[in-house]
């Protein structure tokens, strides 16, 4: 009785034939590979820059020798070494991780507004911060950025939640409004916390958003898991490009859409906490990145992601840069800096309607 | 047939007035509470006793110099922001609309930020000054929100106007901080507790100040209640029934930024009022403006009194900003509404 017939068989395989080229999805190889060596020389040369600026011009050939040749008896090769480079790494890879963490927050959900600062992870994770000042003041940093984690998924937890609870679904403007309530209670909560305790001080950092005080120790802890995290991206990419077509092809096409949702969540969860408790909470990265780099170079994530991390890195870099150099000595929060551009351009999709939007 | 509508009319109504009385009664019991709340105990009879002429010259001091102020303001910053969120909510026709959320309150911090950063040294010689230039803030906000989810043929999309309202907040936030940098630590600390949502103004100088913006917007809405009514029932609908729309919702715009913008000026950075005075209303007494708008008006006054109760009495001697209470309230009662929403 459920035996069917040749045809339909046949006919169900034609389907799904056609599907997979219909997979064939716009991608420029050319344009991304221009953007990723283009990107890296240019990145390379801004960080190269961001270590020569400051409040001691140093000049580039003492910075090249700085990192290849250092000497511990030259000052400047001690600022270099131990104030600048902490720094503009930090920025690097904080940017990297903001630009990813939304690539695949976009492409998994097919939410043009998805971005860790909009979804509530910055807000979860800097309230987790500010309990961590509060109640285990000497914590190490490995177990701030644990907690950071955890404070991201609650975070971004409660507003899927929310939002899939909802008769509607998961809409864009929906998980938007979730975000934006969400954050407004962590940041409430933060801020109670910070007035009780009296660690203001210490919680000013996260609210503005800045690199200033990175140090190597951070770095070393940061570097392994963002490298890790991205290269899971990259492995993740063939699969979020299909789920950005919608989970009925993806599953067609023999996707575990549940499987690859959970590694996602993962790597963004990873991602968003450790630039924030590396950098404080900055927004927009996240949003803008993905958008532009799917204007430049097409939809397929395989090449997205890996472009998002070097735009991102560029953009936060040379945010940091600009954030030193505008009003020196102070230092203008690089989440201000940002989101001059990134306001902008969140209005902009939220005006040009998209997507049922 | 009549007359049975004309009874339901009649329960209706007088369900309306029960429920008022049951918020005068529960302001009140509040009112009483919050005086007797703060670093310096007094007893219900101590403050009874003192309030009719019998305390001691410290109990009045406390009482009529430090706390009532204080009360007052927040009875009336609650009913200002929670008419401001009625009459957005109705005029966008969106349940989740509030001044807060829809970035008026920011546009109208913005300003005040301004001012203080300029000129810093006059912040108590300004009361007066400051609501007016919290109006203009709140305005440019509105009007930036309004041109941007306006579309021709469709009028203003509610939607759209959320978001927007979410990025010109977002906007406006992050020039305030760039703006922080500028000021001296104590110009920063007033400005932070400013933007937390601390109730600042706490001399009788900021009731006089705050007044006549209410005296004025106030009666004007409730005066509008039926046009709001037909407002609500869509734009084609009005028309027929010979409103002249876009008039109207202008003018009742204007009065809602009037009175966010001057509340603000005054409370700080208090979101979430404007949206659960309106939603508790509405449950209790349906979407009629005659009654919402005078019941909304005694919730958000007794939420914002009974937060800043809260916020005094939780963490003695720690004053816990209004608007971390209100939020930490509030947060949760939009998500559900979210959740429930079926936008």
């Amino acid at each position: 009785m459920c035996i069917r017939k040749k045809g339909d068989v046949l006919q169900d395989v034609q389907k799904e034939i056609n599907t997979a080229k219909k997979i064939k999805v716009r991608s420029r190889p050319l344009a991304a590979s221009l953007i990723l060596i283009g990107g890296v020389i240019l990145l390379l040369f801004g960080m190269a820059l961001a270590i020569a600026i400051g409040a001691k011009d140093i000049a580039l050939p003492d910075v090249w020798n700085a990192v290849f040749h250092f000497d511990p008896n030259l000052t400047e090769h001690q600022i270099i070494r131990e104030l600048r480079m902490p720094r503009v790494i930090g920025a690097a890879i904080v940017g990297a991780a903001f630009a990813v963490a939304g690539a695949i927050m976009q492409g998994m959900t097919r939410n043009p507004l998805a971005d860790t600062g909009l979804l509530g992870l910055n807000a979860g994770a800097g309230f987790a911060l500010a309990i961590c000042f509060a109640f285990f003041p000497g914590m190490s940093f490995l177990g701030l950025m644990l907690y950071s984690f955890v404070g991201a998924g609650a975070g971004v937890g409660i507003v899927y939640g929310i939002g899939s609870r909802s008769k509607g679904g998961l809409t864009p403007i929906r998980l938007v409004l979730a975000g934006a309530a969400v954050s407004a209670l962590f940041t409430a909560l933060s801020e109670g916390v910070a007035l009780y305790f009296k660690i203001g001080q210490d919680l000013a950092f996260w609210y503005a958003g800045g690199v200033a005080g990175t140090q190597w120790v951070q770095i070393q802890i940061v570097l392994p898991a963002v490298v890790i995290a991205l290269l899971g991206a990259f492995a993740l990419s063939r699969s979020i490009t299909l789920l950005s077509l919608g989970d009925d092809i993806a599953t067609g096409l023999g996707q575990r859409t549940g499987l690859i949702r959970l590694f996602g969540v993962l790597i963004v969860l990873v991602l968003a906490g450790t630039a924030v408790s590396i950098v404080g909470s900055v927004g927009f990265v996240g949003l803008i990145i993905p958008h532009l780099t799917r204007k430049l170079v097409g939809v397929d994530y395989r090449w997205i992601i890996p472009c998002s991390a070097v735009l991102g890195s560029l953009l936060i870099v040379f945010a940091d840069l600009a954030a030193r150099t505008i009003n020196p000595p102070q230092e203008t929060p690089i989440g201000a800096l940002v989101a001059l551009i990134g306001v902008p351009f969140f209005l902009y999709l939220a005006v040009k309607e998209r997507r049922s939007l | 047939m009549g007359s049975m509508i004309h009874q339901a009319e009649r329960r209706k109504r007088s369900q309306g007035i029960f429920v008022v009385g049951i918020f005068i009664i529960l302001i009140i019991v509040a009112f009483i509470i919050s005086m007797n709340t703060g670093f310096i105990r007094l007893s219900p009879i101590e403050v009874f006793s003192t309030l009719f002429g019998g305390g001691t010259a410290q109990q009045e001091l406390i009482l009529f110099e430090f706390r009532l102020p204080r009360i007052v303001i927040s009875i009336l910053i609650g009913a200002g922001l929670a008419v401001s969120g009625c009459v957005l909510q109705g005029l966008s026709r969106n349940a989740l609309a509030d001044p807060g959320i829809l970035g008026i309150n920011a546009g109208a911090g913005l300003m005040v930020m301004l001012y203080v950063s300029f000129y810093s040294s006059s912040v108590s010689g300004s009361v007066f000054l400051l609501p007016m230039l919290a109006l203009i803030g709140a305005a440019a906000a509105a009007v930036l929100i309004y041109v941007l989810s306006y579309k021709k043929g469709e009028g203003l999309i509610p939607t759209r106007m959320l978001l927007v309202g979410i990025g010109v907040a977002a906007g406006i936030s992050a020039a305030m901080i760039v703006l922080t940098l500028r000021l001296r630590p104590e110009e920063y600390q007033f400005v932070a507790s400013w933007l937390a949502g601390r109730i600042w103004g706490t001399s009788w100088k900021f009731v006089l100040a705050l007044l006549p913006w209410l005296v004025l917007f106030l009666p004007f809405v409730f005066y509008k209640a039926k046009v709001m009514n037909v407002l609500n029932m869509g734009d084609q609908t009005a028309t027929g029934l010979g409103t002249s729309i876009e008039r109207e919702r202008l003018l009742l715009l204007a009065a809602a930024v009037g009175l966010a913008g001057s509340c603000v000026a005054v409370s700080g950075g208090i979101g979430f009022v404007g949206l659960i005075g309106p939603h508790l209303a509405r449950r209790l007494v349906g979407p009629k403006h005659q009654i919402l708008l005078p019941v909304s008006a005694l919730a958000g006054a007794l939420l914002v009194l009974v937060a800043d109760t809260i916020g005094r009495w939780i963490l003695q001697p720690t004053d816990i900003p209004t608007g971390v209470v209100v939020a930490v309230i509030g947060a949760p009662y939009f998500l559900y509404l979210l959740s429930k929403s079926k936008m």
